[in-house]
């Protein structure tokens, strides 16, 4: 407990956006729940704080962490054992936390491959070709910045999480519900799922959430939806041909991009108890190709350029594999 | 049953590794595997590790039985033979001795490893690798009971041959309904058309008439003839079947089977199917005059009336008024439990040896054809002539293996060809007295009395020849090879090339599948395999049964078969059928798939993957839901369900990740490799 | 053991074809070699990527998928559905670095003990010329690494 009585409060960002943080202030009002129930007492996006401050701090004096963003450089790695250390309760917050996210399709690519991508691409204005030394002489002394680590790594790859939630971001209206209940909690007016639960999602996919009216599906072949001069409002985009992840993708945000003519990008992650979030959107979508030919098929599957990026756009860092082969080879 | 629980939580799991004999022991080192699984998999939960001589033996099931009692071990794996041999005898120690059956895991270390591999050292390795797998997987194992399921106590009998007939009569003797379906005008099959039966040579419609009247007349069997199935649904025990009754435009009311229509329809056809092409029907006919039931049908692409719109000869002279040409297909659904496939075969088509010159040379015929010849109520009275009708031969040559035992067609031996060419043979001599030649590969006169007919008609003269006949042709090299068919053959037996003169030849045809085999198979929901033969469930103990409960296979259409076994077949299709029965109901295997409603967001992927009907979705929840009556447990929509919502038991995703990391725990080489690098 | 690299292969059996298969390559005594671990499924409909990807992620070399043959799947027409499913897993996993030759689709029916045998033949050999896969199990401290340690260096930034 802090001097003023109230628990402790840390939020933390390693390899992610920042869009869960901003996703936390959308709460609107929550956030003054927030301060009128704990101490804010590290969280760089929204104050000034020192690591040293937090090194400083008892073990487990830390009541809540919400730890975004994977893991990928030592800088990461270090933060997210110092937190676990003080924090009692350390949650992943958001998808980057939870299976790596977007930085995560990194894993597709060597670390030179990224480098190149960063420092020497044609939209960069990089003339020196100046590259990241991890020690530089300066007359003070040496300096370090820290390492790149070749992989992304989940947050639960590196420690042990308490809770998972899911989202990029989570939904402001689940952050609140989570909010509110964390703070019954503390008041003794509810008590905790079990550990290791997924908090602020429901426990179906998206399609329970859709209001697009579904019929038995069979899949002749997939178009982008750019490509589509008229979609029609009102039927599932699955079966219009559009490979929409909503039947594999927790539930939880409302089906916010189908509802609003986009196809579900998967965002929610597996749904329970789902080892493999890409096997099964893989699985689902072979099964209801509608041929029996292996040259049509294979037909089909060139109307998806890039099943690795279909299927695990949010999840690659997180799943079975983890990485591209070149990648743990390298 | 009472489940033993331990303080841990943690499985307490017995391993049994069996020496099977030597046949296991002998390339695996199976006490080091049972003590390699007490050590290792100790933290697994493995308690105890017993190698034995033979696990399947009653001392072997008790030793399993005895350490449940005393050691309370809560899960069982056997590292023995395949399951599909002795699944069930493990199964029943762990019943016996009060563990759920459920909770026993046989993995495979003869047939996948002893058997197939020669170095002791990897056998030995792989046979820990594969019971490490049973061990992981054997945790999440769940205590099942198997389905009840009732048995609807009529019988659907596709198919009216000789196996058929045999099969529906048993079954309705027993005193229960059944259903008799006929593609053709009357039940009879293929026996129908033929004259002597070997070895005994008693007339074929002698015996079968009976037989034919009795199951067109039993107050049990509903006859459908000239009808086809064209639905299935339902499953083992409650199968719903439609059935087409093609339109006769008889009606068989009010038929009396007198024949008049017949006798004064104007149109003669040829008849392909009953006469093989030799002789002529009317376009009302029955088929032959024995025919069951006695009604005959209009054969519409060939009825004058049908085509030209005049005619009604036969309407005319009815004296019952029953022609009906208004009639229409009728379908009829009707209710079974079980469900017998005797389709038969075709037979192979010779034109595609053309060397043989069937189709091209006139005296070259098929068997069913010689069958015809040789009937008297066929279209020579039973005269063995050649095709102009008139000239009895001098010399015949029967060719077996037309079509069988030969790459170019089919590899299998049709087993009726040798019996039946040497009944061919013998009829030649006995009413032609013309030189038989028999030219054989081999000379296969199995079962009893078969090889004292082949003795018999070694002594009535018939002149065999070893050897594949190479070419049957009429281009003549000689003068008395002039106006023949020259049989151009090696005799492997004196190492020389003849040429054989004769009149006419005989093609002893394969038996092959029916040509609409697979449409049928898939009709009934059965594999049939790539050449067509239904799929018994096991080739030596279950002949008759197939992998789909409720549906029995009999006769040939499970694999090419003279007359005494198709009608034993018959006869053992419906023994399991009143089997079940009587039994009332049938427990099948809990391997089922069920739905989490709780997670089904019903995106209605799976809805369109079961063969069987089995999910359904409701439309008001938006969930979908699984029959387990109707699944068969493939697992499909399991493994296709995005939502995780779908587990499938005994096959669930838990068991089969927990079996890959077993397996893969044993990894000698590449810890090798580590230790390398 | 030889000095050669023996790889490990996964093989997914149909309880009603290739699995009976492998049981008539026993019982007619078709060597094989020993380098392949099957798993009893009931068809190969019920084949999930992901049990491809994990069997790959514990350490395999390669994952040998069977099935009735086209057509005369005992479930109908499952096996099509494996097909479908291997064809676009085998997209994905070549993205992801996996030589397609490490995961195959084999149809075998029972009668084919001989024929699966030749399979898993050709297949050990082709792994073993591709070399061990090796996918690692645990990510080392330089990012391929999930075990905590208490005493993590500490990086001031």
């Amino acid at each position: 407990m802090s001097a003023n009585g109230k628990p402790k409060f840390a939020m933390y960002w390693a390899a992610s956006c920042g869009g869960c943080e901003i996703a936390v202030l959308n709460t609107g009002e929550k956030i003054l729940d927030v301060d009128a129930n704990f101490d804010v007492v590290f969280w760089p996006v929204a104050m000034d704080a020192k690591y040293k401050d937090v090194e400083a701090m008892p073990d487990k004096s830390i009541l809540l962490t919400l730890f975004n963003g994977g893991i990928r450089n030592q800088e990461n790695e270090a933060m997210a054992h110092l937190l676990r250390r003080k924090s009692q309760i350390l949650v992943a917050f958001g998808s980057c936390a939870c299976e790596g996210c977007i930085p995560g399709l990194a894993n597709l690519s060597t670390t030179e491959q990224i480098f190149d991508a960063v420092y020497d691409s044609i939209t960069t204005d990089n003339p020196q070709n100046y590259r990241p030394q991890y020690q530089t002489k300066v007359p003070e002394g040496d300096i370090h910045i820290p390492k790149f680590y070749p992989v992304l790594r989940t947050l639960d790859q590196v420690i042990d999480v308490d809770y998972y939630m899911p989202g990029c971001p989570p939904e402001s209206h689940q952050i609140a519900e989570v909010i509110d209940l964390v703070i019954q909690v503390i008041h003794g007016q509810a008590s905790l799922p079990p550990a290791g639960s997924v908090i602020g999602a429901g426990n179906s996919t998206v399609c329970d959430e859709c209001p697009r009216q579904r019929n038995v599906k069979t899949i002749k072949g997939f178009q982008r939806i750019q490509d589509i001069a008229e979609l029609d409002p009102d039927l599932c985009l699955l079966e219009q041909g559009i490979p929409c992840n909503g039947p594999a993708t927790r539930s939880g945000c409302g089906a916010l991009c189908p509802q609003a003519g986009a196809q579900c990008i998967g965002c929610y992650g597996p749904a329970e108890g789902v080892v493999d979030y890409g096997a099964r959107l893989m699985s689902a979508f072979a099964s209801v190709i509608d041929s029996n030919d292996p040259a049509e098929i294979e037909q089909i599957l060139d109307q998806l350029p890039d099943p690795a990026g279909q299927f695990y756009r949010f999840n690659l860092a997180g799943s079975l594999l983890r990485a591209a082969k070149p990648v743990w080879k390298q | 049953m009472t489940e033993h629980t331990n303080p841990e939580g943690k499985e307490r799991i017995g391993v049994y590794v069996c020496h099977c004999g030597t046949n296991i022991a002998g390339m695996v080192d199976v006490e080091d595997v049972a003590t390699w699984a007490a050590r290792e998999l100790a933290d697994r939960g493995v308690v105890i590790a017993r190698d034995y001589k033979f696990m399947c033996s009653s001392l072997g099931q008790e030793l399993i039985e005895q350490d449940i009692k005393e050691e309370g071990l809560t899960r069982v794996v056997v590292a023995a033979c395949s399951p599909h041999l002795h699944e069930a005898t493990f199964r029943k120690a762990c019943a016996n001795a009060g563990l759920n059956p459920y909770l026993c895991e046989l993995v495979s270390i003869r047939e996948q490893v002893s058997w197939v591999h020669t170095d002791k050292v990897a056998a030995t390795e792989k046979s820990k690798a594969v019971l490490s797998g049973g061990v992981e997987r054997v945790i999440h194992h769940e205590p099942l009971e198997p389905l009840h399921v009732p048995i609807h106590p009529a019988t659907l009998v596709v198919g009216g041959g000789i196996a058929g007939i045999q099969a529906a009569i048993e079954v309705a003797d027993a005193g229960y309904p059944v259903y008799l379906v006929e593609r053709e005008p009357s039940i009879g099959g293929h026996m129908s058309q033929f004259d002597k039966t070997f070895p005994t040579l008693d007339c074929s419609a002698c015996i079968l008439t009976p037989k034919m009247v009795t199951a067109g007349t039993h107050p049990h069997i509903k006859l459908f003839s000239y009808s086809e199935v064209t639905n299935v649904d339902g499953y083992v025990g409650n199968f719903t079947v439609t059935i087409r009754k093609k339109a006769r435009h008889v009606n068989e009311e009010l038929c009396t089977g007198c024949g008049i229509c017949q006798e004064k329809c104007p149109k003669k056809v040829i008849d392909d199917v009953y006469e093989a092409g030799l002789g002529y029907r009317k376009a009302v006919y029955t088929p032959f005059p024995q025919a069951v039931p006695k009604f005959p049908v209009i054969d519409v692409p060939n009825c004058i009336y049908f085509q030209k719109g005049t005619c009604k000869a036969c309407e005319k002279f009815c004296p019952t008024n029953a022609i009906d040409f208004q009639q229409e297909d009728e379908y009829v659904t009707v209710q079974v439990g079980n469900i017998i496939l005797a389709t038969g075969f075709d037979l192979f088509d010779p034109r595609v040896v053309s060397q043989y010159g069937y189709g091209r040379l006139a005296n070259v015929f098929t068997s069913l054809e010689f069958e015809r010849l040789t009937n008297a109520a066929g279209p020579t009275n039973g005269e063995i002539v050649l095709r102009d009708g008139v000239t009895k031969p001098t010399s015949v040559g029967i060719l077996h293996c037309v079509g069988s035992r030969d790459r170019n067609y089919n590899n299998y031996c049709s087993v009726i060809c040798c019996m039946q060419s040497l009944k061919f043979a013998h009829l030649v001599h006995e009413r032609t007295g013309a030189t038989v030649y028999n030219f054989y590969i081999d000379m296969r006169t199995a079962y009893k009395e078969y090889d004292e007919f082949y003795q018999r008609v070694l002594e009535e003269g018939t002149l065999f020849v070893r050897g594949k006949v190479a070419e049957v042709t009429d281009a003549a090299r000689l003068p008395q090879e002039e106006g023949k068919l020259i049989i151009q053959v090696e005799d492997t037996l004196a190492s020389v090339q003849r040429r054989i003169p004769v009149d006419m030849v005989v093609l002893s045809a394969a038996m092959v599948p029916r040509h609409d085999a697979h449409e049928v198979a898939q009709l009934f929901g059965i594999s049939c395999s790539s050449n067509g033969w239904f799929i018994e469930k096991h080739p030596k103990l279950d002949p008759v049964a197939t992998m789909t409960e409720g549906i029995f296979i009999a006769g040939c259409v499970q694999g090419p078969k003279d007359i005494p076994s198709s009608v034993a077949q018959g006869a053992a299709a419906s023994a399991r059928v009143l089997g079940r029965i009587q039994q009332g109901e049938i427990a099948l295997e809990p391997v089922r798939a069920t739905v989490d409603e709780s997670k089904c967001s019903g995106c209605r992927i799976c809805n369109n993957l079961c063969p069987y009907n089995a999910i359904l979705f409701h439309e008001d929840r938006m969930v979908t839901e699984i029959n387990p009556a109707l699944c068969q447990g493939c697992g499909t929509c399991v493994a296709a369900c995005p939502a995780g919502a779908i587990s499938g038991t005994c096959f669930s995703n838990e068991q089969i990740f927990a079996q890959i990391e077993g397996l893969m725990r044993v990894n000698f080489q590449h810890e090798k490799l580590a230790e390398m690098a | 053991m030889s000095e050669q690299f023996e790889p490990i292969l996964v093989g997914f059996t149909c309880n009603w074809c290739s699995y009976r298969a492998a049981d008539l390559a026993g019982t007619a005594r078709v060597k094989y070699p020993p380098n392949i671990r099957l798993i009893r499924l009931m068809c190969s409909g019920r084949l999930d990527p992901a049990f491809v990807m994990k069997a790959l992620a514990e350490g395999a070399d390669g994952v040998l998928i069977t099935g009735c043959h086209p057509g005369e799947c005992h479930y109908l027409e499952q096996n099509y559905k494996a097909l479908r499913r291997f064809l676009l897993l085998r997209r994905t996993l070549e993205q992801m670095g996996i030589e397609p030759g490490r995961i195959k689709l084999v149809w075998a029916s029972a009668a084919e003990g001989v024929k699966l045998a030749h399979e898993i033949n050709t297949m050990v050999e082709e792994v073993r010329a591709m070399g061990p896969l090796n996918w690692p199990k645990r990510w080392e401290s330089n990012g391929f690494h999930a075990t905590v340690k208490e005493q993590e260096q500490e990086v001031t930034a």
